[in-house]
């Protein structure tokens, strides 16, 4: 395959290494991320307002996560020898490192968390279900139907905890994916000490958009009405974290262009050439400035509700777009100029090959089927399901 | 929705009613055999079944993956750093394809008497010739091809104004007007007054 | 007589002592050698380069090195007196087959052969995730390819593009100074075919090395000395507007 170049590279950086899966990894992590910070609000920070979204950030996080490693697994020359990470980490590199990151937020938070959460219905559940559905019921409570009084105010408890500390471990699991790009001392459009933090900010702006997007298609899907106060809170924290996180990337922009050191001239270049469209206008006209604009709208003026929906969907799906964008501009960007500074290549995405667009697109739709699964399993509805299984709650107590 | 009692809800009413301290005292009781006899106690551990099975669960797979490491990874793996000892007699051991020029000097002595008195005195052998250890090993049956000298010489020797100026280089095409090299030049003593003469060094 | 008694067709008891010391095994069975006793680095002298390309073919034919990935690779650089910071710059295959007249001769132009730096310090071998990349004792950075998961973090790291995947065994690939030759007495391919000698391995803990008096007696840099990557590929009269 002939890549174009422009201009004089190293021969060896001709080839892109990593592709369009590299960049739904740090946003896949990032919505994760995002989701869960999300649903810590409502627990740790006792935001009441946000409370219909709670069990669906959770879940969204989860089914996320799941999918996280396999655009990485997808990518690897070797994925067999994969295991090696845990089996042989070297404390030197990011990447290994970030494989106990990803397994103790997955499985010493999230799983924990929403385990905890669920336990009384899974129980219930195991009760009153038939058939398959009642076996994996049975199989979540690992043998024990314990409900008493004082085993849900321990969960509780725990629960609570186990949140305090998913909230630095959130932070760490996509810090440490900026930490992976930042730290790459040879390569000047990655390595910066902001990254992480960039990382983290724009990992919440794109797990809160994601939710709230999520629960207003669930909320249309089951015909329920959409919890406006609920709404109006969560866009007012997307605009917050948006703000913080466009001025941090603005102030790592102005550094950059003020210092000029010696990799300026050939970035600067790619930025006006190359990555015109998916940074200037998508990432940051699009999917930055126009959301933070209509976010800000709703909080000047005081609109109607279905204005204001109406908003939050838009605003929601330019967010997550644009920083998928930033994602892209960050890993595809890193790899289009030499390490000379004296040229550029170009990335030429396949389309049915094994890292092309379509596994791409696949990989995009896969979270959202397991959500479905999710969601069908342990129903995070507040408003009609609940209810129904409060009711059942005293008679399994008491007895 | 009235009396909805889910667990978010419990949780924060339950936070004040059930303080740190009085978790850290019911699981130091745990600790003494002699307090697992009180009903008290019996009954704690029966509220915290489920997060005993939890931990047994996670308990089997922490010793399942440290079985599985002791497995796996190989035994050489940390002998010298944090790699695999045995990648380095691996990465050594591979055949040579340069046999390099000690050995073709070996036999190949008439070429040796014949270069040193050239220009080309300091070339090695498979400069022009390629990789010959394939034919050091079985020098009967593997046979060198002949190099082409109009490929071979121009390779060094045409005219580039990258090359150092003390470095001698033609224009091919003014130079030999598409004869081969070896028409005028030996290779191995290129200069070509020197031709035809005795190569055993009775010139100087 | 020389020509009748290679006739004969077999090695001569010179060459065959050589060549039985060339075909010895492991540096750990070869008494010779031990790691130890040995900092391996190389020294390149850009006024001595011809460009001819010779090391790069050497080194693919004696590395398995696929076509359009190098090991080593040769540019060209063309430098006018007012654009230091600019150079033009180019490889045409990485100079496998020599490169073409440049049109253009004023300015100064000249050859900088191009191989990993073997840095003490090295970025590539600090970012992989399970070991499968080294500095070995021996002080050269190799790859164990039976172990390398094939993520590209060291192809990312390497400030100067030494590395790729090799697309046979779809594992990271780079120069190992020819490990199989020095750890049996030989220099590098490279250094073995190159002309001019403009390509010297260097042994920086044999106190008979040339290299000490070389260091001593030149103005020899590296490549990127802001990375602090401990490069162990020096070159004599490299031009400011190398990078």
């Amino acid at each position: 395959m002939h890549i174009p170049v422009e201009g004089f590279m190293y021969p060896n950086e001709v080839e892109l290494q990593w592709s369009v899966l590299i960049v739904l990894y740090p946003f896949i992590t990032g919505l994760v991320a995002g989701a869960f910070i999300l649903a810590s609000l409502e627990r740790v920070f006792r935001v009441q307002a946000v409370k219909p979204t709670y069990r669906l950030a959770l879940l969204t996080a989860l089914s996320f996560l799941l999918v996280a490693p396999l655009p990485l697994q997808l990518h690897l020359g070797h994925p067999e020898r994969s295991l090696e990470m845990y089996l042989t980490p070297h404390r030197s590199s990011a990447m290994a490192m970030f494989g106990f990151v990803y397994l103790w937020y997955l499985m010493a938070v999230l799983l924990l968390e929403i385990w905890l959460d669920y336990r009384r219905d899974i129980v219930l559940k195991s009760q009153t279900a038939k058939g398959l559905p009642r076996l994996i019921y049975r199989i979540l409570t690992l043998g024990s139907d314990v409900l008493s009084d004082r085993s849900l105010r321990i969960d509780e408890r725990l629960g609570y905890f186990i949140t305090l500390i998913g909230i630095p471990s959130a932070f760490l699991l996509h810090g440490y994916v900026g930490f992976i790009f930042g730290s790459v001392k040879a390569n000047p459009w990655w390595s910066s000490p902001l990254m992480p933090i960039v990382f983290i900010f724009s990992a919440m702006v794109s797990g809160i958009a994601a939710v709230m997007l999520l629960y207003m298609l669930s909320s249309r899907l089951r015909g329920k009405q959409i919890d406006i106060r609920c709404l109006d809170k969560i866009a007012q924290y997307l605009m917050y974290t948006f703000i913080i996180d466009f001025s941090l990337e603005m102030l790592d922009l102005l550094q950059r262009i003020y210092e000029a050191d010696e990799s300026f001239r050939s970035l600067d270049f790619m930025v006006h050439t190359r990555l015109w469209t998916s940074q200037v206008i998508v990432q940051i006209l699009l999917g930055t400035v126009t959301p933070i604009a209509l976010l800000g709208l709703t909080q000047l003026f005081s609109l109607t509700e279905s204005i204001r929906k109406r908003i939050y969907a838009v605003a929601g799906c330019l967010t997550v777009i644009g920083i998928f964008a930033m994602r892209w501009n960050v890993v595809i960007g890193g790899q289009l100029f030499s390490k000379s500074f004296l040229g550029y290549t170009s990335y030429k995405m396949g389309f049915a090959t094994r890292e092309g667009l379509l596994t791409a697109i696949i990989l995009m739709i896969l979270p959202f089927i397991i959500l479905w699964i999710l969601v069908k399993i342990l129903p995070p509805w507040t408003d009609e399901e609940s209810t129904s299984a409060s009711e059942a709650i005293p008679v399994h107590a008491a007895s | 929705m009235t009396p909805i009692t889910t667990p978010c809800d419990l949780n924060h009413r339950s936070l004040a009613r059930f303080p740190v301290s009085k978790t850290i005292a019911l699981s130091q009781r745990l600790l003494f055999r002699r307090a697992f006899r009180t009903p008290r106690v019996r009954l704690l551990f029966k509220d915290i079944e489920h997060l005993l099975r939890l931990a047994a669960v996670m308990l089997i797979a922490l010793v399942a993956f440290v079985v599985l490491r002791a497995a796996v990874v190989p035994k050489s793996f940390g002998q010298y750093g944090h790699y695999r000892g045995d990648a380095i007699a691996e990465l050594a051991a591979r055949p040579v394809a340069h046999a390099g020029h000690e050995v073709c000097e070996g036999c190949h002595t008439d070429v040796v008497d014949q270069k040193k008195l050239g220009r080309h005195a300091g070339l090695h052998c498979e400069v022009c010739h390629g990789p010959q250890a394939r034919h050091a090993d079985d020098p009967a049956s593997v046979k060198p091809l002949l190099p082409d000298t109009t490929v071979i010489c121009a390779r060094c020797h045409e005219a580039n104004s990258a090359k150092p100026h003390s470095f001698p280089q033609v224009a091919s095409a003014d130079h030999s007007g598409g004869l081969s090299c070896n028409t005028c030049h030996q290779p191995h003593r290129p200069k070509i007054e020197d031709r035809g003469k005795p190569a055993t060094g009775a010139k100087k | 007589m020389d020509i009748t008694r290679r006739r004969l067709l077999v090695l001569l008891p010179a060459a065959a002592v050589a060549w039985e010391f060339v075909r010895a095994g492991t540096p750990e069975s070869a008494p010779n050698y031990k790691t130890s006793e040995h900092w391996w680095g190389m020294l390149i002298d850009i006024t001595e380069c011809i460009g001819c390309g010779s090391c790069v073919r050497a080194c693919a034919q004696e590395n398995d090195v696929p076509d359009g990935y190098y090991r080593t690779w040769i540019e060209r650089y063309h430098v006018t007196d007012y654009a230091i910071e600019r150079p033009q710059v180019e490889s045409p295959n990485g100079g496998k087959e020599g490169f073409p007249m440049n049109e253009d001769s004023s300015g100064k132009n000249f050859f900088v052969p191009k191989l990993c730096n073997h840095c003490a310090d090295s970025p590539c071998t600090q970012v992989c995730p399970v070991g499968a990349t080294f500095v070995s004792p021996d002080g050269v950075v190799l790859v164990d390819k039976n172990y390398c998961l094939g993520c590209r973090y060291c192809v990312q790291a390497c400030p100067y593009g030494c590395r790729f995947i090799n697309p046979k065994t779809n594992t990271a690939d780079k120069c190992s100074l020819c490990y199989h030759r020095i750890t049996k007495g030989l220099t590098t391919a490279c250094a073995e075919v190159c002309p001019t000698g403009a390509r010297q391995l260097a042994d920086l803990k044999n106190p008979k090395d040339p290299i000490h008096e070389y260091l001593r007696t030149h103005s020899v840099q590296i490549l990127k000395p802001h990375m602090a990557t401990g490069a162990k590929v020096f070159y004599n009269g490299m031009d400011g507007s190398v990078r």
